[in-house]
């Protein structure tokens, strides 16, 4: 096993300069752009002496390179600056008031995608050729190009507006969460842990539409990884010779999954990305508090570090996880080695 | 003149121009359709899309076809005339994006060496970002406007090209005709220029429609949060934005329409990336 720690190790320290390079950008875009991003946001109307204090405040005063080193430091320190409004709050303190909604939101998302992804690929794959395969392709286009906040308003119009059978905003219903201490964040867990199976079932529900909108769109890509895949599988000697050996077709077609599974895995990392920009649109729509809603509401009060923490945030995390599903893969796929 | 001759002997040769497949000329018909529509708009409806006709929220009618928003400007004209903002946009950025990561990609690809490692670990680590937070981030700083959403658009992109054209570069630079070309003196701009950069058009034109379709998305996102043209100018995702909260309410038109449009724009151009890379890679067999 020395080559998978080898593996891993390099993998990791691969990280280091992508962090680098994302903090970097972030940096230029936020800070060297043409104009200083608070005149920008407040908007020209403001008074010079409001918007000289707001950069004092955000340290826009210093030189660029003492300003580039001090946010570099910092968030090496944890430190990701203090909120302009809101009292100066610690802006990470505020991202883990949020990310849990986030968080929540994704995982179902993310099942249902995959949920999708997998039938529809698997039937398009061993039924290939087929006016059923034409169809699911035709499916997987459409998918792709839905617009996130339009098929959920179809579904709110739908399911809220007019059949009135489930929720189409917030995570649960705020009269349930009256001296509810939440543990981790994530709702439909928390209900299970403080044994209030009420909440669970309410934050359910308000996961069901946000969460099947989020997934029908991401779903479509899954599609057609796993069918490609599944047709590949399919033509291998292995297939062949468990057919020649006969074997059922069920039993086959799970050495199938087993082995098309296994790319899907990679995909799921640069997935991610994508799965994080639906959850913006898909928070935007359903109201949903997550880091997506937050990052917009202290857009809109330039809360100048909040902005900067949250973006980074979301480079770390996004470099994180790429870094996970990598090592996994690795795990699975003995192939993968240094 | 010499490039787009080349272009179009290439797609002759691949048989473009002659045999495509129903995925294609389905994408064609589509966009060719909103493209032209959008161009006749003022033949097509009497009613400005950014002037009230004084019919606040009424239904879908022979009058309106697709109703009125809160303001009384009829639907029908600001999703005709929302399709050149968007187009323009899209378009635009695009291209940018093309003319930016294109040359990047050669230059990395066919020279290699530390330069390519730098600019290759620049453009991966974009590429993992999220595309709209990335956008977001760049049009809230510059201010919402349309040049703006198109500078934002088009940052988004240049990884894609890039890491497409790096890829496709350092295959072609080791093929036999590109070595002959060396042995016979050409310099490293003739061969780029001549020998390079020809056989990389088809797959360049396969990345760039299919880059229109998600372009269109991330425009879309970009103004229904609130970050691509300030109103009154019709733009899709901005309509679905103002018309929110009054599909809460029962108004449906407002939002069913912009969006609709959205979907059928970024099929149509993906159906065209998806035909061509049919064409150009018949191994799978083509729908219809």
């Amino acid at each position: 096993m020395a080559s998978l720690r080898t593996y891993v190790i390099v993998r990791t320290l691969m990280t280091i300069p992508i962090v680098l390079i994302l903090l970097t950008l972030v940096f230029i875009i936020l800070r060297v752009m043409p104009g200083d991003p608070i005149t920008s946001m407040v908007g020209m109307k403001a008074p010079p002496e409001y918007i000289e204090m707001l950069k004092e405040k955000a340290g826009l005063n210093k030189p660029l390179i003492i300003q580039y080193l001090d946010y570099l430091f910092g968030i090496l320190r944890g430190d990701f600056g203090r909120s302009l409004i809101w009292g100066e709050r610690p802006v990470l303190y505020e991202i883990f008031d949020h990310l849990p909604a986030t968080i929540e939101l994704t995982i179902f998302g993310f099942a249902v995608s995959v949920i999708i992804g997998l039938i529809t690929g698997t039937i398009a794959g061993v039924r290939s050729g087929t006016k059923t395969d034409n169809a699911l392709r035709i499916y997987s286009i459409l998918a792709y190009a839905t617009f996130i906040p339009w098929l959920g308003m179809m579904f709110q119009l739908i399911f809220g507006v007019y059949l009135k059978l489930l929720p189409i905003s917030g995570r649960i219903e705020p009269s349930l969460t009256i001296d509810w201490k939440p543990v981790t964040g994530l709702y439909v867990l928390d209900g299970i842990l403080t044994g209030r199976l009420d909440i669970t079932i309410d934050a359910l529900k308000h996961l069901i539409l946000p969460s099947i909108t989020l997934g029908i769109v991401l779903s479509g890509a899954y599609t057609r990884l796993v069918r490609a895949n599944i047709i590949e599988v399919l033509g291998q000697d292995f297939v062949r010779a468990a057919k020649a050996r006969g074997l059922s077709e069920i039993k086959v077609l799970r050495h199938v999954l087993k082995n098309a599974f296994i790319p899907v895995l990679t995909m799921m990392g640069l997935q991610f990305a994508i799965l994080l920009t639906g959850a913006v649109l898909t928070e935007t729509t359903f109201s949903w508090p997550g880091m997506g809603t937050f990052l917009l509401e202290r857009i809109k009060y330039v809360d100048y570090t909040t902005i900067q923490g949250t973006i980074v945030f979301f480079a770390l995390f996004v470099s994180i996880v790429n870094l996970v599903v990598d090592i996994l893969y690795a795990l699975i796929d003995p192939r993968i080695r240094y | 003149m010499n490039i787009v001759n080349a272009i179009l002997e290439k797609l002759k040769t691949m048989g473009l121009l002659r045999n495509s497949n129903a995925l294609f000329k389905a994408g064609i018909i589509i966009v060719a359709g909103i493209i032209i529509l959008s161009a006749l708009a003022p033949l097509l409806t009497p009613y400005s899309p950014i002037v009230g006709t004084g019919d606040e929220l009424a239904p879908p009618s022979l009058k309106h076809p697709m109703g009125t928003n809160n303001l009384g400007y009829d639907m029908f004209s600001r999703v005709l005339y929302g399709a050149r903002t968007v187009l323009t946009v899209v378009v635009s950025a695009t291209l940018l994006s093309m003319a930016i990561g294109v040359p990047l990609g050669l230059i990395s690809g066919y020279y290699g060496g530390k330069v390519d490692r730098a600019i290759s670990i620049v453009m991966d680590s974009m590429y993992a970002f999220p595309s709209l937070i990335l956008a977001l981030a760049i049009a809230a700083v510059l201010g919402a406007s349309l040049i703006n959403a198109i500078i934002a658009i088009a940052v988004v992109y240049v990884p894609t090209y890039f890491r497409m054209v790096r890829g496709q570069t350092l295959s072609i630079k080791s093929l036999l005709y590109v070595e002959a070309a060396r042995a016979l003196g050409a310099s490293d701009s003739r061969i780029i220029t001549r020998y390079v950069f020809p056989n990389l058009l088809p797959t360049v034109l396969v990345v760039f429609s299919m880059n229109i379709a998600d372009a269109i998305l991330t425009e879309a996102g970009l103004s229904f949060l609130g970050f691509s043209v300030p109103p009154p100018t019709p733009d899709w995702g901005a309509d679905l934005r103002v018309g929110h909260s009054f599909m809460l309410a029962g108004y449906w038109w407002l939002v069913a329409f912009p969006g609709l449009m959205i979907m059928l724009l970024a099929t149509g151009f993906a159906l065209i990336g998806e035909g061509l890379s049919d064409i150009l890679n018949p191994r799978r067999e083509a729908v219809g």
